[in-house]
């Protein structure tokens, strides 16, 4: 079918101003992936899938500025042995970064995986994408494939001693930059990935992840705090028998943030937990797009999603849990929840099951709402001031998804950040 | 029933489940009657739209009405976002009007109506004599005279055959006419209402409904009025490659109360057919109207040949401060349902309940749900939706709760359960939340284990445990809602009280 002209004429504008790398072996890759995003053009704002959040200014041929943030905070993660690898406007920095050398792990610039032969990565690079095109199309992450200008293929062999930690820093004012990672961990390996930084003014960043039979991927993500940046970010991956996912994301501020999650259980027994907190004040639009597809037996899957809202703020989600043929013994929640700080923010949810088989217990809940005046009560009748007790309370409510965290020290920095915004904020 | 039979139904789910969905399943009133018919020539375009205007002798801005949304209609597209697949439909295939030749001259009482009509509702047992009481019903000997009192309007294909207790109804000031009537009669009425709460261009369906409607019911309940009985309409599709387009329009005026009531059937067919009804309710200040519906439009047999499209559009909108509107649906039939009774929430402290059972076997599909749409202060809406799923069948539920900016406190509360039997159907749940302000509570469940916590609380304590405390809560719910329904629907109803929650997904 051919698109409407206002689509096309969209999707080609913002095709002109980008320019596809020379990069020898996945140059298929990208350009499928070009025929794919000319396919289905760019999201609008008519479409069901962006019926809450207005792509505009995620598809416009420029970037809109972002001021720079000035940090007056310590960067986060600072305090753990990790592995950095550094991004500045989009761009690797080997000088900010460390040495890409860890035992049970090999790390490599995308463009280098076709001089290295790197083989995993050239077969991987694009497919789990262009898996994840049905039956949502998701056009951002085609043109991400097509365009991206940098990233890493980050292969777990082992167990590597320490995290891996992606950090995206933002130096220019009117950055536009897209990154596609590539992530294979192999039977048995484990790893955790962790990611922090504004990125840029505009921020377009595809992870495709291949857990292997039997291997377990940690992954912790805080988006910065500049408030004027807009990101949209895909995490496809994809899971063997018996592999574990887990995945959390911090949202502070930001003026547009769109982080979809594409999961699909292939093997048997594998455990996907995909959560997240949100915390945004006033010019402030979240989307959490969760995609959870359970193509195998007895699989698990969790959905945590929590947002906190005040000024105007407004928290969208979109989560789904497919359940297909045959997938039996599927055990699938999904929970989504807003704590509405004050009568100005909206939450907007489409809370999805679509189940075809019988022996599975799915169950989704959704809910919106203020601070609870009998918890509320109950604090200031033990004589805590009101400011106070709205923090217990908040972080209370957010509690559920920042437990899906397994490592307590890790937890604990998010929950540092998370009273830094409420003391911020008072 | 085959196909149900063979399933291996898996543990948990209990025999009495299996057996009450297969009975529900087997179409009672797949025959035909032998009448003859006058059709219009096959096809829509505006000289249809003219001559079931003229059919009806309905005034000149009755038909131009018509006209401009038919106009509409040929600009718009069919809507393609519901779960739901079936071949193209070939709107110019088809009768949009058929009526009984005895109709021709409208009969001048119930007494004049054609002998085949009226066996034909006596057979569906739905009797169009005043002085008869429902026939087989356990109880009605002793039940008080004016409890078993239902009035009713049937629909035979494009036109109303009759309407019952119209005399004993004008004495309490109530209208209940078919709508071609009112048209005719209640012109200021029907003028001042029509169109808007579903407008005419309100989407594909509705639009050629407001272009092709043939007949329908029409009932005003006037100021301070407690309809002294339950109204009802029966609709029946009896001839074949025929549209059913039929109107309802309720007004329920200041402090009035009424029950309505709407029942349907159709022979069994090899080939699909359509329907496509728009109905409107309108509640002023302190008004409450209750509708219910049991849908059992033949479905298609078990290999997924014929059945009726049934793709219909109602909507009420609580105008007045502390009205109420409860909607209660039994959907069995159809081969595809596409139906989301909604209600427009606009007066402060007004009411909305959506309480529906939509059960689906062998191929059929179903998409059906509600929108609550909160715009006054202090509103409720509640929304309980059961769905069956078995065989080879689909079975959605989508919905809408919306809570604008000036809705404060606010409540909504929305549970969906559903149940599959066998590994071959599907069930989906597709619901839209909107909260644009902080003092309104919106919640959406979809587990069984978390019915209202005070009454299992209450059951727990007394020793039950858990599976039959919830058992007992959503049946006794459901027998409230059942209750509600004509007592010539109550052996259909008994069998789905049987329906247990056992082993349900979200």
């Amino acid at each position: 079918m051919a698109l409407p002209q206002a689509k096309q004429t969209a999707t080609e504008e913002r095709l002109a101003v980008l320019r596809m790398p020379d990069a020898g072996c996945t140059r298929k890759a990208r350009e499928a992936a070009l025929e794919r995003l000319r396919q289905m053009g760019l999201p609008g704002r008519r479409d069901e899938y962006w019926k809450y959040t207005r792509p505009d200014t995620l598809i416009s041929a420029d970037a809109l500025p972002a001021a720079l943030f000035v940090n007056d905070e310590s960067p986060m993660f600072d305090e753990f042995d990790r592995l950095k690898i550094v991004f500045i406007d989009g761009v690797f920095s080997p000088e900010e970064s460390d040495e890409l050398s860890l035992e049970g792990v090999s790390i490599d610039r995308l463009e280098d995986i076709c001089c290295k032969d790197i083989h995993w990565a050239k077969e991987l690079y694009g497919v789990l994408e262009a898996n994840g095109q049905n039956p949502v199309p998701r056009p951002l992450a085609a043109l991400n494939t097509a365009f991206a200008s940098d990233g890493v293929a980050i292969h777990v062999t082992g167990k590597p001693s320490k995290p891996i930690s992606l950090i995206y820093r933002h130096a220019s004012e009117t950055s536009d930059a897209i990154l596609h990672h590539v992530i294979r961990v192999e039977s048995g390996a484990e790893v955790t990935i962790l990611e922090n930084g504004p990125a840029a003014s505009r921020f377009n960043k595809c992870m495709e992840i291949d857990i292997a039979d039997g291997g377990t991927l940690h992954h912790v993500r805080a988006q910065g705090r500049d408030h004027q940046r807009r990101a949209a970010t895909h995490m496809f991956t994809r899971m063997g028998h018996e592999s574990v996912y887990k995945s959390f994301t911090l949202t502070v501020n930001g003026v547009l943030t769109r982080n979809e999650q594409v999961v699909e259980l292939t093997g048997d027994d594998a455990v996907a937990h995909v959560a997240g907190a949100c915390v945004g004040d006033g010019e402030f639009h979240h989307d959490d797009t969760v995609f959870v597809t359970h193509d195998a037996v007895n699989c698990e899957s969790r959905q945590v999603f929590k947002k906190v809202l005040r000024n105007g703020a407004t928290g969208v989600f979109q989560g789904k849990i497919l359940v297909k043929e045959g997938a039996q013994k599927t055990d699938g929640y999904q929970i989504s929840q807003s704590l509405l700080l004050d009568g100005d923010s909206q939450f907007l949810a489409k809370p999805e099951l679509e189940i075809y088989a019988d022996d599975v217990a799915c169950s989704h809940g959704s809910t919106s709402g203020a601070i609870d005046e009998t918890a509320m009560f109950y604090l200031r009748s033990r004589g805590i001031p009101t400011r106070e007790a709205t923090d217990m309370l908040t972080l209370a409510f957010l509690a559920e998804a920042v437990q899906e965290i397994e490592d307590e020290a890790l937890a604990d920095v998010i929950v540092a950040r998370l009273q830094d915004w409420l003391a911020r904020r008072r | 029933m085959a196909a149900l039979d063979q399933t291996q139904v898996k543990e948990g789910v209990d025999q009495e489940t299996v057996d009450a969905v297969r009975e529900a399943g087997t179409y009672k009133y797949g025959w035909e009657t032998e009448i003859e018919m006058e059709y219009a020539p096959k096809g829509v375009n505006p000289d249809i739209v003219r001559l079931i205007s003229d059919k009806n002798q309905e005034p000149e801005w009755m038909t131009e009405w018509r006209l401009s949304a038919f106009e509409r209609w040929t600009k718009m597209d069919e809507p393609k976002w519901a779960m739901v697949s079936y071949p193209e439909i070939d709107f110019q295939d088809q009768y949009y009007y058929a009526r009984p030749k005895s109709m021709e001259e409208k009969p001048k009482s119930l007494d004049d109506v054609d002998p085949k009509l009226l066996a034909t509702y006596e057979k569906l047992g739905i009797p169009l004599k005043e002085q008869k009481i429902l026939a087989g019903v356990e109880g009605a000997e002793t039940a008080p005279a004016e409890g078993r009192k239902v009035a009713v309007d049937a629909v035979f294909d494009s036109v109303s055959v009759g309407t019952t207790f119209q005399a004993e109804l004008k004495k309490a000031g109530v209208i209940f006419c078919s709508i071609s009537e009112a048209i005719r009669e209640h012109p200021e009425l029907v003028k001042k209402y029509l169109g808007t709460v579903v407008p005419a261009s309100d989407n594909f369906y509705a639009t050629l409904n407001s272009a092709v409607f043939s007949d329908g019911s029409f009932v005003y309940v006037p100021p301070g009025v407690r309809c002294p009985m339950e109204l009802s309409t029966y609709f029946r599709i009896n001839a074949e490659n025929t549209g059913q387009f039929e109107r309802t329009l309720i007004i329920a005026d200041k402090g009035s109360y009424v029950s309505y009531l709407e029942g349907c059937t159709a022979p069994q067919r090899d080939t699909t057919q359509l329907h496509a009804a728009v109905v409107e309710i309108i509640i002023e200040e302190d008004a409450e109207v209750k509708y219910s519906t049991v849908q059992n439009w033949y479905p298609g047999d078990e290999n997924g040949k014929g059945g009726i499209y049934n793709f219909v559009t109602k909507r009420a909108d609580c105008r007045g401060d502390r009205s109420k509107v409860m909607w209660t649906q039994v959907e069995t039939g159809s081969a595809v349902t596409w139906k989301y009774p909604s209600c427009i929430l606009r007066g402060d402290d007004s009411q909305g309940e959506f309480y529906s059972i939509a059960i689906a076997n062998n191929y059929q599909q179903a998409d059906t749900g509600t929108k609550m749409v909160h715009l006054g202060k202090n509103t409720k809406s509640r929304i309980v939706s059961k769905g069956i799923s078995a065989g080879k069948a689909q079975n959605t539920y989508r919905g809408l709760v919306s809570m604008h900016p000036k809705a404060k406190d606010s409540r909504n509360y929305t549970q969906c359960d559903s149940l599959l039997i066998g590994d071959k159907c599907g069930a989906h749940t597709v619901p839209y939340i909107e909260v644009r302000n902080n003092s309104s509570r919106v919640e959406h469940e979809a587990t069984t284990s978390k019915v209202d916590d005070d009454q299992l609380f209450y059951c727990r304590q007394r020793g039950m445990d858990e599976e039959e405390a919830v058992a007992l809560v959503v049946n006794g719910f459901c027998k409230d809602v059942l209750q509600a329904l004509p007592m010539e629907f109550a052996m259909e109803a008994q069998q789905l009280v049987a329906i247990s929650l056992e082993g349900s997904v979200g």
